[in-house]
């Protein structure tokens, strides 16, 4: 049913010409009046999730030496879904010593060809069980299995085979230095992409010749364990990967622990501050990936429809738990009011519920914490005096749902603008000058990632050139690659992962 | 005749492309060897390490933007400039109780050093810039950026060559700096100043402070809008403090001390892209 047709289809101006758009580009389509989705979901039958998980040290699943465990729950139905091992400074000890000893006696001694071999190896097997690992991670973390499945997953494996090859040629990589594995790297991810973040983070310690303790974060650990299954399955040395499991005390463990080189972590800004603090003097290798608060800049002359779409999966893939999410919207002025109404019509096609259905957008929230964390944020953004929209569709009532939503009538000093919120919430701000919108881009201590928005070639380059971030998506957004950097500028982290910059955070440089 | 009576020189510090005395107006004395009185250097407060920050930031979008042709071409002007004061600067050195031969010494590495990185600027994404072969249909391609602003901390050996040593490679990338100068003989650095000054050097572009480590490095490194720490003071509790206080930001810091200062291996390009950020930049490609 076409709304809004009482518009004139030519009717924005770019630098004062019209430009020309489709007759139909104001039409809404609206499926939902003729047709309701039928439920798609996908069966998590043949997926064996263990009731219980210990610590997985020296290349077997041992229990934790206080014996403690936590629980893990699937914030989709809030029940939980397994238990897993608490570790505590006596199981980091032995996680590594283990990791120490396979660094000296086995990894250390192979040749790159070999050690890529295994890699190679670990990445086949995520693929091959790539299908279970997918619903594992939406079980656990809440996202929409067409996303795990889609994007996770695929990529993971990807990331490994990539790595992979780059084991034996290492020499190349970095023009008149020889370069040396650091020995055993203490590693720290996030909940937010559970196996991605591991693969981005063992893959290049492996491929140059160190050993790894991981620790996932204590609300989606169960595909790290079933990693774990994988790596003693393909026969990996053991102790060249080992997986302790617990929440920030553990980590904490990890990082004070005298017999490891070097720290990765990716996380909120707030903690990569401490871990860069209580490293301080200890001459350990650090790389940190923290926060974000993205710019999405959307020029006039921008092709509209693909500018909704690129909004709408800057923001609200992966319920907007992602660190380079385009939070922030910057519209140039004149077209602001249209796109505006375009991407509420959007928000309201999305859907919100079962994970583990194909139809569905936007997933559970990732825990009770984060719940709360996001609508505490939507509190203050109100109170602060910004207009709150959000779409109108059901959620579920069990679990942690949080519909799409926007902000207007916001300022540069609003809470909800400074501050990284990790939801599915994006606040728009307008602008007239390039100049106006760059300063507001950079006007955060963030900089991790932002989106620029336009048909003109050589605005993409300018505009890309004057943020301050480490990745710029010009006309697309939240794209991914194991070939392609990531990190941050300024407070958004150091170091990068991914592609060949990726392999410097792993070794030591020698003339 | 009379014998004729020497015009001493006043050494001021150089911030913004000025040279100010500390803004506390306190001195500190600078002695030679044999501790014999040289000369008063500016003995720098936190204030003043605020003002050259200021100005370092004021600089940074204008230089980091210059093409990297330009840039070259000014840090090559620089060698130029040292060149011509080359007996000014053997002086200084000389003043400070160096042997003769080797101040010259020194004082000519230093101008090939700023050569060597002059030639850098425009060769340094090309080495360590990749086009990356994404899996999907996008162009994608990473180049280094400068870190922003930089605070160099020197040491008290080869003033003028660990000096230059520091700040070439840190504004080749199009970074701007404050240097926190050899502080038992600043004279050489605060020189080198004038130096930039009359090299087309933006002012902001290097700040350089005199005055005690001891009382500027805690502000320097807890700084919010400086974004990167170059130590090159080995020295156990200052390294800590300004690792404790880079975590204030998320600064980077690198401690770099060097015994030898002539050394070739401190000509190399990974003291460039140290403070460099990996841009990258996605675009899709299609019809």
């Amino acid at each position: 049913m076409p709304e809004h047709a009482e518009e004139t289809p030519i009717k924005e101006t770019n630098n004062g010409s019209p430009k020309p758009t489709s007759p139909n580009s104001d039409l809404k389509l609206d499926f939902a009046s003729f047709w309701e989705y039928s439920s798609a979901p996908e069966s998590s039958d043949n997926v064996e999730i263990l009731e219980r998980y210990g610590h997985f040290i020296d290349g077997k699943f041992v229990d934790p030496e206080k014996g403690r465990y936590m629980k893990s729950i699937n914030p989709a139905t809030e029940e939980i879904l397994t238990e897993f091992a608490e570790g505590t400074s006596e199981d980091v000890d032995k996680a590594v010593k283990a990791a120490r000893k396979a660094y000296e006696k086995t990894w250390s001694k192979l040749s790159g060809k070999e050690r890529g071999k295994y890699i190679f190896r670990l990445a086949r097997m995520i693929q091959e069980r790539s299908r279970e690992l997918a619903i594992t991670e939406t079980l656990d973390g809440g996202k929409p299995i067409r996303e795990s499945r889609d994007v996770d997953v695929p990529l993971a494996a990807a990331h490994f085979f990539y790595y992979a090859g780059w084991a034996d040629k290492l020499t190349y990589a970095f023009p008149g230095r020889t370069p040396h594995p650091l020995g055993v790297c203490g590693q720290i991810i996030p909940w937010n992409f559970p196996l991605l973040m591991l693969a981005w983070k063992i893959a290049p310690a492996l491929a140059t010749g160190n050993t790894v303790v991981l620790k996932p974060a204590e609300s989606t650990p169960v595909t790290a364990l079933k990693f774990a299954e994988i790596c003693r399955d393909a026969g990996l040395p053991n102790g060249v990967v080992n997986i302790v499991t617990g929440a920030g005390l553990t980590g904490s463990e990890i990082v004070n622990h005298p017999g490891v080189d070097k720290i990765a972590f990716t996380g909120s800004t707030a903690v990569g501050k401490i871990i860069q603090k209580s490293l301080a003097g200890t001459g350990k290798k650090c790389t940190l990936e923290l926060g974000g608060k993205g710019p999405n800049i959307v020029f006039e002359d921008a092709p509209i429809d693909q500018t909704v779409e690129g909004i709408v999966n800057a923001i609200f893939f992966n319920q907007g738990h992602v660190c380079c999410a385009g939070s922030r919207l910057l519209v140039q002025e004149g077209i602001a009011e249209r796109l505006i109404r375009k991407l509420k019509d959007r928000m309201e096609t999305l859907i919100v519920g079962d994970p583990l259905d194909k139809n569905t957008d936007i997933g559970a929230i990732n825990s009770r914490a984060q719940y709360d964390r996001i609508n505490k944020y939507l509190e203050i953004g109100v109170n602060e005096g910004a207009e709150m929209y959000q779409s109108s569709g059901n959620i579920p009532e069990k679990g942690f749902f949080c519909r799409p939503t926007i902000f207007n009538n916001v300022s540069q000093s609003n809470t909800i603008v400074q501050e990284e919120i990790f939801g599915p919430v994006l606040t728009i701000q307008t602008f007239r000058t390039p100049q106006e919108a760059i300063e507001k881009a950079n006007n955060t201590p963030y900089g991790l990632a932002g989106g620029v928005w336009t048909d003109k070639g050589s605005k993409i380059f300018k505009t890309g050139q004057q943020i301050r971030s480490g990745v710029i998506w010009s006309n697309t957004y939240n794209k991914f690659d194991p070939t392609s950097p990531f990190g941050g500028f300024k407070e958004s982290g150091m170091g990068r992962e991914g592609g060949l910059h990726g392999l410097y955070p792993y070794v030591n440089l020698s003339f | 005749m009379a014998e004729r009576i020497e015009v001493l020189k006043t050494y001021k510090t150089y911030v913004g492309g000025k040279f100010p005395r500390s803004e506390s107006d306190r001195t500190y004395s600078v002695n030679d060897s044999k501790g014999r009185h040289i000369a008063n250097a500016c003995r720098c407060t936190r204030k003043d390490i605020r003002d050259a920050a200021l100005a370092a930031r004021s600089a940074f979008g204008g230089w980091s933007e210059r093409s990297a042709y330009n840039r070259g071409q000014i840090l090559y002007r620089i060698a130029e400039m040292l060149e011509g004061r080359k007996s000014q600067f053997a002086g200084e050195l000389e003043l400070f109780g160096t042997k003769s031969k080797i101040a010259v010494d020194e004082v000519e590495r230093s101008i090939d050093r700023l050569i060597y990185f002059a030639g850098w600027t425009d060769k340094i994404s090309q080495v360590f810039g990749t086009v990356n072969p994404v899996a999907s249909s996008h162009f994608n391609f990473s180049v280094p950026e400068p870190t922003g602003v930089v605070g160099i901390i020197a040491p008290d050996t080869s003033p003028l060559l660990s000096t230059v040593s520091l700040i070439a490679p840190v504004i080749a990338g199009g970074n701007t700096s404050i240097l926190l100068a050899p502080e038992k003989n600043p004279l050489a650095a605060v020189s080198f100043g004038e130096v930039l000054h009359a090299s087309d050097v933006p002012g902001g572009v290097v700040n350089i402070l005199t005055g005690f480590r001891s009382e500027m490095a805690d502000t320097l490194s807890s700084h919010m809008d400086v974004n990167a720490i170059l130590n090159a003071v080995d020295n156990v509790e200052l390294k800590k403090l300004v690792d404790e206080n880079a975590s204030i930001s998320v600064k980077r810091v690198f401690h770099y001390p060097s015994k030898n200062w002539n050394e070739d291996r401190q000509e190399n390009p990974y003291l460039v892209q140290q403070f460099m950020e990996t841009k990258t930049t996605w675009h899709p490609v299609g019809d």
